[in-house]
């Protein structure tokens, strides 16, 4: 299949594994994060890993949009949906995420009408057909899926729609990367950039983690070659001494990123004054809220909010896991009290979540290739 | 307001109490690879343990084919039936009648929309039954038929769907010899729910069973995989997407006959419904206690099912098709089996998969078209899409 099969291509990805072995130094350890849940699934959904030698690590990070999500946001979630005359709208990854009294499923289950969509856009057809109901869209995501909440605000806006609503739960990513930065217990030698979301916010909000903190950024593509060639370009740069902001994935993500996007989150929505994310706590201006301007279309204006916290189970370890402090299987309750059928956090519900990821694919002893392949040379 | 779980009763309370159980033989500070190893080992007893449905209520993950179907099926059906036929949960159950052995089976369809490029379920009705009995070595006969219509739905498209379960069954070979017609109350059903049954003769010896699987036995699929699920996922029209696939509908017992005839000592089979090929991996893996390793680059799918596929952030793996089936056959037999089913218009795509194996017992394992390897496990529900 043309644009798909080259990045796949095996043999490519042998000789990239070699190049990289060969610029590891002895007694190294190396650990990259990837940002970006996305990332997370292709390196486990193709057994990159089998690629890279013993001494690079890679840890996962937190752009894993339902994963992020804390419990008490989806209690919030459900108390709107349960609302006399409500239908809600999600996207399909956000259904089994647990709250505390269970999931979109289970209270489907109880009696709401919460509906799986494949594009916010179709909440509007939805709102169209029930004009007797309200249409509250769950809107989740970074700035990949924001712009895309902000475009279907301004379409029901043009068409005076008025029984169409935003439950906003959108978050930035360059909060969540300096809180982890800042995060003491964790060692991070270099980053693979976030694809999707750079598409929309360009490369340059990356350059005050190559200037001040030292450590290199290659924004990669989606495809296991494009991390593996990611992967190359840090080791690279760290061979070097460098640390500066690369694009691998220039084919797709505009340095500047794309303003029209930009233009539309910038319309509808502003920076909330601090936003609660799963295992990271409280992070201040790391969120987005539904601008006065369109405060007809907030469902947190329209409707009451309980805003309940809800502390994560003693046991669940998904904050040090978001870090990347643990390893999935590290966490207390992996695998056992914890499973995809069964989930306590939310890295073990969304298969971007580094907790499902390593359960479903990951699951295994590994032979790794790039062993075998320094062994053959 | 804040909630504490740790000192609530619910699932979450309870899912901690086992689990501290299984912890009994605590953390130890080996290296880091070994220590991998033993949670791998736990995980492996917590998943042996007795399913428990844990939900208060039914959710559509289960009705979904992946784990928490099997978990509602272990837990609510098998403990409350249980008896030696049922016990081996396969396609069709292996009764001795009088003398005769034959194959009883049957199956609901409620595909939603009842009209889709290359068949409704009528069709589906009729094939799926047939399947059913064929892939269990039996040879198809006679099928009941029960209608649950709701009130409001046209005749004329009750009249197209039997139509097409005619001329299914004359296809087939079976004659649909017993029916119920129910009807209910509008908004209490979707337009038309068919429930068939199926019996059939088992007139060939040696038993089949996915707990036959051996190590050093080959996999088969019969044909592309995917088809079915991905059509039926585009002709609901919610996704935009427009693609010149069809369901793969077909009643599978002259294929499967031309199989046996050729290789006797196929050990299994199973048509890959609901679920997808992947869940038939994981019922080999599990009911044998074999590994299985696969080669993604040896599985037959359509460019239209893998295009959708990709943008959907779906696995076709784990996509129904409703005329496929996956056969274990001795290794040394593997090129025979797949002569045989290639010789017959449903099987021209056939090819072998993987192997079975001994090593990692209850695991399949995939390796990538990437070069690299993982795990294919059972889907908890239905496959969700992806957000980004």
């Amino acid at each position: 299949m043309r644009f798909v099969d080259e990045f796949r291509d095996a043999e490519k990805a042998h000789a990239l594994a070699a190049k990289i072995a060969a610029l590891c130094e002895p007694g190294r350890q190396y650990k990259l994060m990837e940002v970006c849940g996305g990332h997370t699934h292709t390196i486990y959904k193709h057994g990159l890993e089998d690629y890279l030698p013993e001494s690079i690590t890679l840890v996962h990070g937190p752009g894993c949009p339902v994963c992020v999500i804390p419990m008490g946001r989806v209690d919030d979630a459900i108390h709107l949906a349960s609302q006399p005359d409500v239908i809600m709208t999600s996207f399909g990854d956000m259904m089994r995420v647990p709250g505390s009294g269970g999931s979109f499923f289970d209270a489907n289950a109880e009696g709401t009408n919460i509906r799986m969509v494949y594009s916010p856009l179709d909440s509007l057809k939805i709102a169209r057909q029930n004009p007797d109901k309200q249409v509250v869209f769950m809107a989740i995501g970074f700035e990949t899926t924001a712009p895309s909440t902000a475009m279907t605000m301004l379409r029901a806006a043009a068409e005076g729609l008025p029984n169409f609503s935003v439950f906003c739960n959108h978050v930035t990513i360059i909060p969540a990367i300096k809180a982890i930065l800042d995060s003491p217990d964790l060692r991070l030698d270099g980053f693979i950039g976030p694809g999707h979301v750079s598409t929309v916010i360009g490369c340059r909000p990356y350059e005050f983690i190559a200037r001040d903190y030292g450590k290199p950024v290659v924004v990669a593509g989606f495809e296991p070659l494009d991390i593996l060639q990611s992967i190359y370009m840090l080791m690279v740069q760290l061979s070097q001494g460098r640390s500066e902001v690369e694009n691998q994935y220039a084919r797709v993500v505009p340095w500047d990123g794309n303003l029209v996007a930009l233009r539309a989150i910038g319309e509808t929505m502003e920076l909330r004054p601090y936003f609660e994310w799963r295992g990271l706590g409280f992070i201040s201006h790391s969120a987005l809220q539904v601008r006065e301007k369109y405060a007809a279309m907030d469902a947190e204006r329209l409707f009451q909010v309980p805003g309940v916290r809800v502390a994560d189970p003693k046991a669940c370890q998904c904050g040090e896991v978001l870090k990347g402090v643990l390893k999935p299987w590290e966490c207390k309750v992996f695998g056992t009290a914890c499973t995809p059928e069964t989930p306590i956090g939310t890295c073990m519900v969304s298969p971007e979540g580094a907790c499902a990821a390593y359960y479903n694919f990951g699951r295994m002893n590994r032979n790794r290739v790039a062993e075998a392949e320094v062994a053959r040379s | 307001m804040t909630v504490d779980h740790d000192h609530q009763p619910g699932w979450i309370g309870e899912a901690l109490a086992e689990h501290d159980q299984l912890e009994t033989e605590g953390r130890t500070q080996l290296p880091l690879a070994d220590r991998e190893q033993q949670v791998l080992d736990r995980i492996d007893r917590a998943r042996r343990r007795r399913p428990r449905v844990r939900e208060e209520r039914v959710t559509m993950s289960h009705g979904s084919g992946g784990k928490a179907t099997h978990t509602l099926i272990e837990a609510i059906f098998l403990d409350a039936f249980r008896n030696p036929l049922l016990e081996p949960l396969e396609d069709a159950a292996q009764l001795a009648v009088g003398g005769a052995r034959i194959a009883l089976t049957t199956d609901s369809y409620v595909v939603s929309p009842l009209f889709f490029p290359g068949g409704n379920i009528g069709d589906l009705a009729v094939n799926g039954t047939v399947n059913d009995l064929s892939v269990a070595g039996a040879r198809p006969l006679y099928l009941s038929a029960g209608f649950i219509l709701e009130e409001g739905f046209p005749v004329a498209d009750l009249a197209r769907v039997v139509e097409a379960m005619r001329d299914a069954a004359a296809a087939a070979g079976v004659q649909v010899v017993t029916g119920d017609t129910k009807v209910v109350q509008k908004g209490k059903a979707d337009g038309c729910y068919i429930n068939t049954a199926g019996v059939g003769l088992i007139e060939r010896d040696g038993a089949l069973g996915v707990a036959r699987a051996r190590p050093g036995d080959a996999i088969i699929v019969s044909g592309p995989i995917g088809d079915h699920g991905i059509t039926i996922m585009l002709a609901r029209g919610e996704l935009d997407i427009e693609a010149d696939i069809c369901s793969d509908t077909a009643p599978l017992n002259g294929l499967v006959a031309g199989l046996l005839d050729a290789v006797p000592g196929v050990r299994a089979m199973r048509d890959a419904t609901r679920g997808g090929v992947a869940t038939i991996l994981n019922e080999i893996a599990k009911a044998a206690d074999v590994g299985v390793l696969v080669s993604e680059d040896a599985i037959p799918v359509r460019a239209e099912v893998r295009g959708a596929s990709e943008l959907l952030g779906i696995d076709p793996m784990y996509v129904a098709c409703e005329g496929r089936l996956v056969a274990v056959v001795p290794g040394e037999e593997a090129d025979r089996a797949v002569a045989a089913l290639r010789a017959h218009p449903l099987g021209e795509q056939a090819a072998v998969i993987g192997r079975v194996r001994a090593e990692q017992p209850g695991i399949v394992q995939l390796k990538t078209a990437f070069g690299g390897t993982r795990i294919v496990d059972l889907l908890v529900g239905d496959p969700l899409p992806r957000i980004c």
